[in-house]
């Protein structure tokens, strides 16, 4: 495919390698934001080809995991209601609320389905006039460009049986929190290169001054994400802290204009908590009033939510780049993506779900090798 | 979710006052709605998340990134070389 097979060749990975070698004199932690890019770089194994000199920890850029569990016992409720249609990203479907998931509440007999877009939800707005139709609202800014179009098409449609449940989280403000969290290691961000697509990155020079820590746009494949660490690697062996786009093909300073003008229309800032970490000042997005009609913690009274974590999950410690997945005693025993304690377990953007995906395979061929 | 691979424009048309395209993904086809990128035209490369264009891959820049990384290469063999 093009765009992706010349970025995945074994000569670039070899030659960013060997310019990174090159590169580091001291040791240094780097955290990658984005969820997607965690489980590169642990499925081409990057970590382990890197210098020892260079720790990536793995940021909380998984929208399915942060999602708060409020928010999915809300969820839950408003599934299980009747003339209810409840449609999500299909990740969302295994993450464990306080006492069950949205699977189970289908196999209860509610209306769950998986879509791929919000327009699918429409589409199921249009094709049931006599049902409700629920779309669950997650993610970070990549998501959230197509769930402010699918109010606006709702609204254009006259559709009454549609709305949203909204949960959406912004990056910046959670780099904030790390880094203005006691006990920070982390002292470069490879940046989420598909929320810059959205956003540009005209938010990081400030932070990137504020905090003295490179922030480097970096996409997704292997040879991208080796060029992120270079030109981090670059700016902290030379003292620089910036700003920088390692990822010009897919992103500019200014971001995408017109997603950016919807999302101000149907969006406004407010404080949200986030799965593990806790409450985060002004790190969401809300339907502005002005879409009320469109907000389903509006149209369905589901009552005093209690939530109920699991005592052993540290996903919260995992999505702050505290501890890694293995770390936790549950890991791969009590939690595992079929069973999971925590949504960083499910999701296919989760720290913990990477990890049980690819390092546990080698952990198997390990063992399998020293048999034979 | 935030996995946006690129795909190729292949028709554009219009439903429901949306601008809608046809796009490929290495031989998987699917509808992507191009609102956010009304420039894009056919034959372009977009990055896709959850149904929506975020973004055209601009030719121009993946070639500079193209040239940037065989000149690291480039420097990598003399240093091989003198080693």
């Amino acid at each position: 495919m093009k765009f992706v097979d010349e970025y995945r060749q074994a000569a670039p990975v070899h030659a960013l390698l060997a310019e990174i070698r090159r590169t580091v004199k001291r040791p240094w932690v780097l955290m990658e934001i984005c969820g997607g890019q965690t489980h590169a770089i642990l499925r081409y194994g990057l970590d382990q080809l890197l210098p020892p000199e260079i720790e990536l920890v793995h940021g909380p850029g998984c929208p399915v995991c942060v999602t708060p569990l409020e928010q999915v016992d809300k969820a839950l409720a408003i599934a299980a209601l009747p003339g209810v249609t409840f449609t999500s990203y299909g990740d969302m479907l295994r993450v464990p609320g306080s006492g069950r998931d949205l699977f189970s509440v289908r196999a209860a007999g509610g209306d769950v389905r998986v879509v791929y877009s919000p327009l699918d939800a429409i589409q199921l707005a249009q094709a049931n006039p006599d049902r409700q139709i629920v779309f669950f609202a997650i993610g970070f800014e990549t998501t959230a460009p197509a769930n402010a179009m699918s109010v606006l098409q709702a609204e254009r449609l006259g559709l009454t049986n549609f709305s949203l449940l909204v949960s959406h989280v912004r990056v910046p403000p959670a780099i904030h929190a790390i880094l203005g969290a006691p006990g920070n290691r982390v002292e470069g961000f490879l940046a989420a290169g598909h929320v810059c697509a959205v956003m540009g990155y005209h938010e990081y020079p400030p932070i990137a001054e504020r905090y003295h820590v490179p922030v480097v746009v970096t996409g997704f494949e292997p040879v991208d994400l080796l060029r992120g660490v270079l030109a981090t690697v670059r700016q902290l062996e030379s003292g620089r802290a910036e700003a920088e786009n390692a990822y010009t093909r897919a992103v500019t300073f200014e971001g995408n204009r017109p997603a950016q003008d919807v999302l101000q229309r149907v969006f406004e800032d407010c404080d949200r908590a986030w799965r593990g970490i806790g409450v985060i000042p002004m790190s969401g997005w809300r339907l502005r009033e002005a879409f009320a009609a469109f907000d389903a913690e509006r149209r369905f009274d589901v009552g005093d939510i209690r939530t109920q974590e699991s005592k052993s999950c540290i996903a919260g410690e995992v999505l702050q780049g505290r501890k890694r997945p293995p770390d936790c005693a549950a890991f791969g025993s009590m939690c595992t993506p079929e069973h999971p304690l925590g949504a960083t377990m499910v999701s296919s953007e989760g720290a913990c779900a990477a990890y049980f995906n690819y390092r546990r395979q080698e952990a198997a061929a390990a063992e399998v090798g020293s048999e034979a | 979710m935030c996995l946006g691979v690129p795909g190729q424009v292949m028709e554009i048309r219009q439903v429901d006052g949306l601008s809608m395209a046809t796009v490929d993904f290495g031989g998987t086809r699917r509808d992507v709605c191009l609102a956010y990128v009304p420039e894009a035209k056919v034959g372009d490369f977009v990055v896709v998340h959850v149904g929506f264009a975020i973004s055209i891959v601009s030719e121009a820049e993946a070639r500079e990134t193209r040239e940037l990384l065989e000149e690291i290469a480039a420097h990598e063999l003399p240093v091989r070389s003198a080693s």
